[in-house]
């Protein structure tokens, strides 16, 4: 029996095969390389109705050079009749995920953390500018068909350990290229139990164990998160198949974590890292931007006061909306917090939240590499939750103290 | 595709931010990535960059997908890698730009050793010492040896 990545991709686990891609997308970053490289391959962008620009790296532009190139590829991919999307849309993934990706398709994306898509059962994995650039030129790619790690997850989460918690730990578990090469499927009742939003931070962070894609299958859950957005789903039938490497993981066992400085994969209890003093709390990013993330957030800042500096991001113009629908957004503004357009913030450490040297940060996103966020700071990782309870009290915090 | 130069030994994990931080990205000058190769990683690395072979420990390139990381190491003068084990965007982005890959799990060198490697048969030799590394598919090779995706793919108009 196949797993899942051998049964989108058509071939056995080890083989290669050459596949026309279901969509394909690029961002500011990643999208302007992949024009230097095809304006090099002198021909026509083939299927341009599948292919997506979405501004979300750099957005809006922080300086004259980026907004030059920026300007170059908006006009290419609006010249050419790709779909674009302009800054403030929201990040290339959270965009891809309300309503555009369904289960089954082959999606490539020149972004790392495409492999966020796995969550919908679709087969989604990042590459770069050049290989991108030859998909925009053939409409196809190759793969080099996956072995696949089984993740089996039993139980259900409880009190304020979340998603994010399960990936740090099964990132830990595996370690930083623990997956090298491989797929990770998600199975087992407790992967049922986990919403849309939870299963899309899980996938998000299976390149921090190095792994080409993380899936879960297509079900009820998936049918009703896309049926919001007037889209008709599959679900997928499990098979039983042999995986090349197992890990089970009990839900009720999770607890929420922190992955310190510089690695992701040193998960450890918060209780261990409570009382360090943060200079800067960031929640957003595709990890951890979605309305449930910014929800969790606010559901724990309402009505009190952020001590520390806190930078919220929300994922997608959908995400803003929703949370300015539900009286999240003010909550969170009025416990003192600073919002910034939707898209990737602080992240790749280019703006909007930049740690000088010497300052510690806490963040929901999915990389604390050393330098990454700003040049000699430090940048812890955790959940939404565990960010809001460290930010009320200006430290590492336990989020399960707060009632 | 045969060739030689000198090591320039890093260790694992090296992730792309380390290859060319992010702060770098948003240009197309190929040189800027050049200069600026590993500098949060050790800044006196790029200066002994052209001629060499990246020697690495496992995981190398692991993270972001930015092309800029395997396009600095060209830019630099860098002839091939060795890794015991490669990230595999950064695998795929080296292959699309040209640049000979070697997996080597128990390779061993020092800073400044002489490095032979021959691409089609798959060896890299250091110390006196000869190894074999993974093969890539023939696609790969051939790509690598047009010099990188875009060339190959100019030749199969």
């Amino acid at each position: 029996m196949a797993t899942i990545s051998e049964r989108l991709l058509g071939s056995p686990a080890g083989s290669f095969t050459d596949l026309e891609l279901s969509r394909a997308y690029a961002h500011d970053g990643t999208g302007i390389q992949a024009l230097l490289s095809f304006s090099q391959m002198q021909t026509k962008v083939r299927s341009p109705e599948k292919i997506s620009i979405i501004y979300d790296h750099i957005a809006p532009a922080n300086n004259s050079e980026t907004a030059n190139l920026q300007h170059e590829l908006r006009d290419f991919s609006k010249e050419t009749g790709m779909n674009f999307y302009e800054i403030g849309e929201g990040i290339c993934h959270q965009v891809m995920s309300e309503g555009v990706c369904m289960p089954g398709e082959v999606v490539v994306g020149a972004d790392s953390h495409t492999c966020t898509l796995g969550a919908f059962g679709a087969f989604a994995t990042g590459v770069g500018a050049t290989d991108m650039a030859a998909i925009w030129a053939t409409g196809e790619t190759w793969f080099r068909v996956p072995e696949t790690t089984g993740i089996t997850l039993e139980g259900r989460l409880k009190g304020r350990a979340e998603p994010k918690d399960v990936a740090l730990t099964y990132v830990t578990r595996l370690g930083m290229d623990g997956a090298t090469y491989r797929a990770l499927e998600f199975i087992g009742d407790g992967a049922g139990s986990l919403e849309m939003d939870g299963r899309l931070t899980i996938c998000n962070m299976a390149i921090e164990a190095g792994a080409k894609a993380g899936l879960f299958y297509s079900d009820d859950k998936t049918v009703s998160y896309l049926s919001e957005f007037g889209k008709t789903a599959e679900r997928q039938e499990t098979e039983d198949c042999t995986y090349a490497g197992e890990l089970h993981l009990d839900l009720d066992d999770i607890v929420p974590v922190i992955s310190a400085p510089h690695r992701v994969d040193n998960a450890a209890p918060v209780d261990k890292y409570e009382g360090t003093h943060l200079d800067q709390v960031f929640v957003g990013t595709c990890t951890n931007g979605r309305y449930e993330d910014l929800k969790r957030f606010a559901d724990i800042v309402k009505g009190k006061k952020v001590a520390v500096r806190t930078v919220v991001v929300p994922a997608s113009k959908r995400t803003l909306l929703k949370c300015i629908g539900t009286g999240v957004l003010s909550d969170i503004v009025d416990a003192g917090c600073s919002i910034g357009t939707p898209g990737c913030g602080p992240c790749l450490g280019a703006h909007m939240g930049v740690l000088g040297e010497g300052e510690v940060g806490l963040s929901t996103a999915n990389r604390n590499f050393k330098n990454r966020m700003g040049v000699g700071a430090e940048y812890y990782l955790c959940s939404p939750s565990t960010a809001a309870a460290s930010a009320l009290k200006g430290e590492i915090a336990d989020p399960e103290a707060c009632r | 595709m045969k060739g030689t130069g000198h090591a320039v030994c890093v260790g694992s994990d090296v992730d792309t931010d380390m290859i060319i931080a992010g702060r770098y990205l948003r240009t197309k000058n190929k040189q800027l990535w050049a200069e600026h190769a590993f500098e949060d990683y050790d800044p006196s690395i790029a200066g002994r960059l052209d001629g060499s072979v990246i020697v690495a420990g496992t995981n190398f390139g692991c993270g972001s997908s930015r092309e800029q990381a395997a396009a600095a190491l060209k830019a630099a003068g860098v002839q091939a890698v060795v890794a015991k084990s490669f990230a595999r965007i950064f695998f795929r982005n080296a292959i699309n730009l040209g640049i000979p890959l070697f997996e080597v799990a128990d390779f061993e060198c020092s800073d400044g050793d002489e490095i032979s490697f021959d691409l089609e048969n798959a060896v890299v030799e250091a110390g006196g010492r000869r190894y074999e590394s993974g093969r890539l598919s023939n696609r790969m090779n051939e790509i690598i040896a047009a010099g990188g995706l875009i060339e190959y793919l100019g030749r199969r108009k």
